[in-house]
């Protein structure tokens, strides 16, 4: 950069340092994101937002709660405010009401106003530049306080005030399926209230289903009773297990998913004949109709589109694992990834976003699982992660969140990154998670 | 007890049993009387004793040698079989992200062949491996590819589909820690567990 290049640019910062308010520029000196331009700039394309104390039972947790969520959805900047002195946020002379003049000057956009009514929460959303409310609504709250629906029903709160504002409803009210140790667990999308699922013996590779009412899981290996692998579906409001697919001898069931219409289930069968997809409709009596003609070689982990009309997976029919694309009935085979002889690339574990744009998966670089997306209709893969060993990733149903096993912290653990601004957050606090699926928004049970 | 003590007691010990043998040598004291199954005399009761302890000792000796003719034999017996077992166990191993059978391990195969048509009542699982590298759920499928392969080589040479059971672990159970070739060159597998017939195994 010339001197004249940098002293524009200082002119530059210190123009937009100018349009920043006092309050934010007082605690960020460094004006981040202007010196470098590879840094990304926590308030740029966020909404700076209020989150107004809560007043009674369990106040302080809604409050806590939904600014998490805000936090989480990296769409919002959280300005926290001094709760110890409610009356300074409310307007001069008015005994409610909201002290626009002080949250502009915190560069807030939004203020929200919670007020406990009687089976559950009262919500204003106040535009701060406008200064008046534009939004308005009644969340019912279970009457457990703190309970695991009571949350999701404030994460549900969150979601839609997000919804208020950005226009894109958010993904607080969401869980995670996922491996620990020999058993499925479920765990909230802030990291909270941790289940186990009441699986068969050895029940691996959960995925949802698109109502977010059941999971389909297969079993490894053999039991201790000598069952062998076989699919199952587990209705999570009954836990109830039921097999879609029995056990065949010498057969293994590998990494089932939901088609996006919940009415069938694809899925690896890995026989004495072959490795290959099949799909299998999820009433009794449906016969498994085969996919791939794997000759073979391995094929497995199927990823559907959005529309349910294509499968994307993987197959070793070409020497190393690599990710290719057919249509959901087996015809139309091409290679998604382009298949490099001299690089012996190793790509696995694809998920397809549900805006239908991306697939999300695994690729060895330098000998490390690195997370790449790739765009469906052709582009250039992009790399997500460089840091540790990096796998199997599953979209947000935002098509923005991913939740991936990584070992940046030693151990594996999954931990969710916004493939927009890389920022990673920790989700599980356990040792040896693994193969994760993030649900669909949540409704209400 | 200090060392002279101990000497001291030992000395005694030796003393006795030579006054003992010198008692047996002694001939008895009456005229040579008609055998009898219980002798009199004073002497008669430690005749007997003298006796039934050579008779018993005796008895003992030939329980022993048996014993050991037959710990030697079945010692043999058990080498034979071990060797065999051995045989029928070795694991076969397999190049990185591989199903194929390597030239060697195919030798390593077909020398459990003929112990499988001599012991029909042995009926096998192959266990497929990989190493820690890939993915889980990949390596899981890899492993009941390489179980597959096994088999399919074992049926192909003769041995009856029915005695040959596969499974995967996938890269769960690893035999060698490490994340370095040597130890996943080891974990690249396919195990023999023998699950029927193991008790009455012997050589071709």
């Amino acid at each position: 950069m010339t001197r004249s290049h940098l002293v524009r640019w200082l002119a530059a910062a210190s123009i937009i340092a100018a349009g920043v308010p006092a309050a934010v520029r007082a605690q960020d000196t460094t004006f981040r994101g202007i010196f470098l331009g590879g840094n990304y700039d926590p308030l740029r394309d966020k909404v700076g937002i209020v989150v107004l104390p809560v007043a009674g039972a369990f106040g302080d947790s809604i409050r806590t709660i939904i600014q998490r969520d805000f936090d989480f959805s990296d769409r919002f900047a959280v300005i926290p405010v001094d709760s110890a002195d409610p009356s300074a946020l409310r307007a001069q002379g008015a005994a409610s009401g909201v002290n626009y003049p002080l949250f502009t000057r915190l560069a807030a956009k939004a203020v929200v106003q919670i007020t406990p009514v009687g089976n559950g929460l009262h919500v204003a959303l106040h535009d701060v530049a406008r200064a008046q409310v534009v939004n308005v609504g009644d969340f019912a709250l279970p009457a457990a306080g703190l309970s695991r629906d009571w949350r999701m029903a404030v994460h549900r709160t969150s979601d839609e005030i997000e919804r208020w504002v950005t226009g894109q409803r958010g993904i607080a009210a969401t869980r995670i399926a996922y491996m620990r140790g020999q058993s499925i667990r479920i765990i909230d999308s802030d990291g909270a209230e941790e289940v186990t699922v009441p699986t068969e013996e050895n029940g691996g590779s959960p995925a949802w289903n698109s109502a977010g009412t059941m999971l389909v899981y297969t079993t490894y290996g053999v039991s201790s009773s000598n069952v062998g692998s076989h699919v199952v579906l587990i209705d999570l409001s009954t836990g109830r297990s039921r097999t879609l697919v029995p056990p065949g001898r010498n057969t293994l069931y590998l990494t089932p998913i939901f088609s996006p219409d919940g009415n069938s289930v694809v899925y690896s069968r890995e026989g004495e004949n072959g490795s290959d997809l099949f799909a299998v409709g999820v009433g009794a009596g449906d016969a498994p109709r085969q996919l791939t003609a794997g000759r073979g070689t391995v094929n497995t982990n199927p990823t559907m589109s959005p529309d349910g009309r294509r499968v994307a997976f993987v197959s070793g029919r070409l020497g190393r694992p690599e990710l290719y694309i057919m249509d959901a009935d087996g015809t139309n085979l091409n290679v998604l990834t382009d298949y490099d002889f001299s690089e012996k690339n190793y790509r696995s574990d694809p998920d397809w976003s549900p805006d239908g744009r991306l697939v999300a998966y695994q690729e060895r670089i330098n000998d490390r699982f690195q997370i790449r997306t790739i765009p469906v209709r052709g582009g250039t893969p992009k790399q997500l992660t460089s840091d540790g060993e990096n796998e199997q990733p599953s979209w947000a149903p935002d098509a923005r969140h991913l939740v991936l096993t990584s070992t940046r912290s030693g151990a594996r653990q999954l931990w969710v990154l916004d493939t927009e601004s890389s920022r990673f957050r920790q989700l599980t606090k356990s040792a040896g998670s693994r193969l994760s699926s993030w649900s669909p928004r949540l409704a209400q049970p | 007890m200090t060392r002279t003590r101990r000497i001291a007691g030992l000395t005694t010990a030796v003393l006795s049993v030579v006054a003992a043998n010198a008692c047996h040598k002694t001939p008895p004291q009456q005229p040579a009387p008609v055998q009898a199954a219980s002798p009199p005399g004073p002497n008669a009761d430690s005749i007997r004793r003298a006796q039934d302890e050579a008779a018993r000792r005796a008895a003992e000796d030939a329980a022993r040698r048996r014993a050991a003719d037959s710990a030697a034999a079945a010692a043999r017996a058990a080498a034979a079989a071990g060797s065999v077992r051995a045989t029928l166990s070795a694991a076969v191993h397999f190049d990185y992200d591989q199903s194929e059978l390597r030239a060697d391990d195919r030798a390593l195969l077909d020398a459990k062949v003929p112990i499988l048509q001599a012991n029909a009542s042995v009926k096998i699982r192959v266990a497929g491996h990989t190493d820690e590298r890939g993915s889980d759920e990949y390596n899981l499928a890899l492993g009941q590819r390489r179980a597959a392969t096994v088999k399919r080589y074992l049926v192909d040479h003769g041995i009856a589909d029915a005695r040959i059971e596969t499974i995967s672990y996938g890269e769960e159970r690893p035999v060698a820690q490490g994340s370095d070739e040597t130890a996943y060159a080891q974990n690249r597998r396919a195990e023999f567990e023998i699950t029927a017939g193991a008790q009455t195994l012997r050589a071709p």
